[in-house]
């Protein structure tokens, strides 16, 4: 499954140039890189959110493949229906090539109102490939907080102020709920890791059943970086152990990628607008009521770093990889 | 057979690609004998058991629009649940035919038959058909397919009767042949399917104020249209069945000077007291709407104009509107014609409450009173009901 950039760069491009996504957004790379990795024709569902909007405006289209919206919490159910037509109709000889299935939705659209339909079709074994494109709040309506927010990040409905230090709680780990569905594969991954992102699609496409990538997707308007760092962010993600690269196949964890140096959990919110307040002089401890005039949040910060480390201890025994170093071949850089 | 029973088999006999659908009383029997058919290799359907309406209904349109007949059923909070995606379902001109057992929406809650459901969804863009009992239920199912599929209209459509009262009753029932009915239906014709993959399409894209309108402006061409074709199709059926059905049922409505208006099983029970009355010399009559989306208003004031008085009867409340559904529909209908009859609008039945031969004749004795003081005094009320 070795890719390489030569080859690609003669694909013709399924999701093709000319859509509204923000210069800096991390979606529009990931699903140019998702699409490029699929072998045989697919059909998409997309949930509503930037990328539907920006992609998919009447009496435009930025995609050539076939692909349907219907509502924001139900992409998964949307494609449970496509998919049990194609077995239908293949079963009829109506229909004969295959073809490959593939539900997308933002973090909102997947950790919070959508965690229903995409559970309900893991459970009921439809092959398709679901894709959370995670930028980790609800940034299409104005970056409010998700499931998938991170503590301490400012958002519009968890904003730091005298009395806050933005989200008070810590995401749910997705991933992890969709590993207790036991289907064939899953994985983390983001599109700074762009073979490790195409490898896991062309993977998760493969699955006999239903498959499941959680891409951390940046997005620059919330995360308020500068849009050039926006590929530089997702890698840092990466270096931080705060988003590990891993996959579970048939049940398996693997680690795909093992940062030579794990770094520090501030290299990750330095850059980023949302957690300024941590940083900020005169900054505010929610937990303690006390007030940091002479410095950051260290209380918080500590509490964020700790979570990490022990996040990635957990998967790393998961892993149970030991002294074994990940297959970095898979690893775009 | 009851009327689930007939729901069944008429799903047996048209035997869609795809049905997704969930179980709610009391719709639930119809989908656990189609099951079993998908079980016994009866069907080539594909069964979907989602785990939620609002799945059920995501899964359908997403069924349809691949190219694929699809059909599901509902009922009350199930149909609420849905409630999000039947505009999409119609927006997106997914002609999906759906079974609706009708019951009463909670609070409180309650298992027994209201018009609650569909009456809630009447402005979804559905196409709505109304059923009195199991026979009507069977033969109105099986011209769905024919009219929500039709190439000028494309539009889902809801079929109903009322919960318990006619899905739980034993009734003669007669059906079709299987081959009849694959004649009838026909093969579904998929445009712009999701699996023409050599042809791909964006299905929903988003249309804001440039496009939006027009969008809209489709569809309710569509809906209008329907009507034509309804008949058209209803007219087929005769030939092959030799039962008639038109938008609306008149029953002894020519020469009638008092007459009520009332929707699906309870129709039953008013034609015996209008049969009684007119054992007796009184000049009544009654119409039984069928399809009240699209509302025929047109035919309805043609049918009603000549009465005296029309009491027009409604299973659900419309919670401070000026009327129950069916009665805003009728009255607004009757507007602007020379001499109007007077009407007065009543909810019956709720929460699937008893409607005896005495509660109608009541309506009908107040229909004369009204009618000889020459005015209305109260124009909204309950029937049956403890003050």
């Amino acid at each position: 499954m070795a890719l390489s950039l030569k080859e690609l760069s003669k694909k013709e491009e399924t999701f093709v140039s000319g859509h509204r996504l923000c210069a800096g957004c991390g979606a529009g790379t990931t699903f140019r890189q998702i699409l490029m990795a699929a072998e045989d024709p697919v059909v998409m569902s997309v949930a509503t959110g930037c990328l539907y909007v920006a992609t998919a405006t009447y009496p435009y289209t930025a995609w050539k493949c076939n692909w349907i919206h219907s509502a924001f919490e139900n992409s998964a159910a949307t494609i449970s229906g496509i998919e049990a037509a194609y077995q239908s109709l293949k079963r009829q000889g109506k229909v004969t090539k295959t073809i490959k299935f593939i539900a997308v939705g933002g973090d909102g659209g997947t950790f919070d109102i959508g965690l229903q339909a995409l559970s309900g079709a893991l459970e009921r074994g439809h092959k398709f490939l679901y894709v959370c494109y995670n930028n980790e709040a609800y940034m299409n309506t104005g970056i409010q907080r998700s499931g998938a927010t991170p503590m301490g990040a400012s958002t519009t409905t968890t904003p730091a102020g005298s009395a806050s230090y933005g989200k008070p709680v810590f995401r749910k780990d997705l991933t992890g709920i969709v590993a207790a569905h036991n289907i064939p594969y899953l994985a983390q991954t983001t599109p700074a890791h762009w073979r490790d992102l195409m490898t896991k699609v062309k993977k998760a496409l493969a699955a006999d059943g239903p498959s499941f990538l959680n891409i951390l997707s940046p997005c620059h308007r919330g995360w308020r970086n500068e849009m050039k760092d926006s590929i530089n962010l997702a890698r840092i993600a990466a270096d931080t152990c705060y988003w590990p690269l891993y996959e579970v196949e048939n049940g398996e964890y693997k680690l795909n990628y093992i940062p030579k140096e794990k770094k520090p959990i501030t290299e990750w919110l330095k850059p980023q607008g949302r957690f300024k307040h941590i940083f900020a002089k005169g900054g505010n401890s929610a937990e303690t009521g006390s007030t940091h005039r002479s410095g950051p949040n260290q209380e918080l910060i500590n509490k964020l770093q700790a979570n990490v480390d022990k996040e990635w201890e957990k998967l790393l025994k998961k892993c149970n990889q030991g002294d074994k170093k990940p297959d970095l071949e898979t690893v775009g850089t | 057979m009851t009327g689930n029973n007939a729901v069944s088999e008429a799903m047996r006999q048209i035997n869609p690609d795809v049905v997704a659908a969930y179980p709610i009383t009391p719709q639930t029997e119809a989908v656990e004998e189609f099951a079993e058919f998908v079980a016994n290799g009866l069907v080539k359907t594909q069964y979907v058991p989602v785990e939620s309406e609002h799945s059920s209904m995501s899964a359908c349109i997403g069924s349809s629009a691949a190219g694929a007949r699809t059909m599901t059923a509902t009922s009350s909070a199930g149909f609420a649940l849905m409630w999000e995606m039947l505009p999409i379902a119609a927006g997106l001109r997914t002609p999906v035919i759906m079974y609706v057992a009708n019951r009463s929406l909670s609070a409180p809650l309650n298992i027994h038959c209201g018009h609650d459901d569909t009456m809630g969804g009447r402005d979804s863009g559905w196409i709505q058909i109304y059923s009195e009992n199991a026979q009507e239920m069977y033969d109105n199912l099986i011209q769905a397919v024919r009219i929500g599929e039709d190439m000028d209209i494309r539009l889902p459509v809801m079929v109903s009767m009322d919960g318990f009262i006619t899905t739980h009753s034993v009734e003669r029932v007669d059906l079709l042949d299987d081959e009849a009915v694959r004649k009838f239906v026909g093969e579904f014709k998929a445009i712009n399917s999701l699996l023409d993959v050599d042809n791909p399409v964006t299905i929903g894209a988003c249309a804001l104020q440039d496009y939006y309108t027009e969008h809209k402006r489709q569809h309710s061409e569509a809906i209008i249209n329907s009507k034509a074709k309804i008949l058209e199709v209803a007219e087929e059926f005769a030939k092959m069945s030799g039962r008639k059905y038109g938008l609306f049922e008149s029953y002894k409505l020519d020469d009638a000077e008092y007459a009520l208006v009332i929707i699906n099983s309870a129709a039953g029970v008013a034609k015996m007291v209008v049969n009684e009355l007119r054992a007796k010399g009184v000049k009544v009559g009654l119409l039984k709407p069928r399809i009240f989306r699209p509302f025929p208003a047109e035919e309805i004031k043609n049918a009603l104009k000549h009465l005296k008085a029309i009491a027009v009867m409604d299973r659900v409340d419309a919670f401070g509107a000026g009327g129950t559904p069916t009665f805003t529909e009728v009255r607004s209908a009757m507007y602007g014609l020379p001499k109007q009859p007077l009407m007065i609008n009543y909810i019956y039945g709720i929460g699937g409450r008893d409607i005896r031969l005495e509660d109608i004749n009541k309506v009908f004795q107040k229909l004369f009173d009204v009618a000889k003081a020459g005015k209305v005094d109260k124009v909204f009320d309950y029937l049956t009901v403890r003050e």
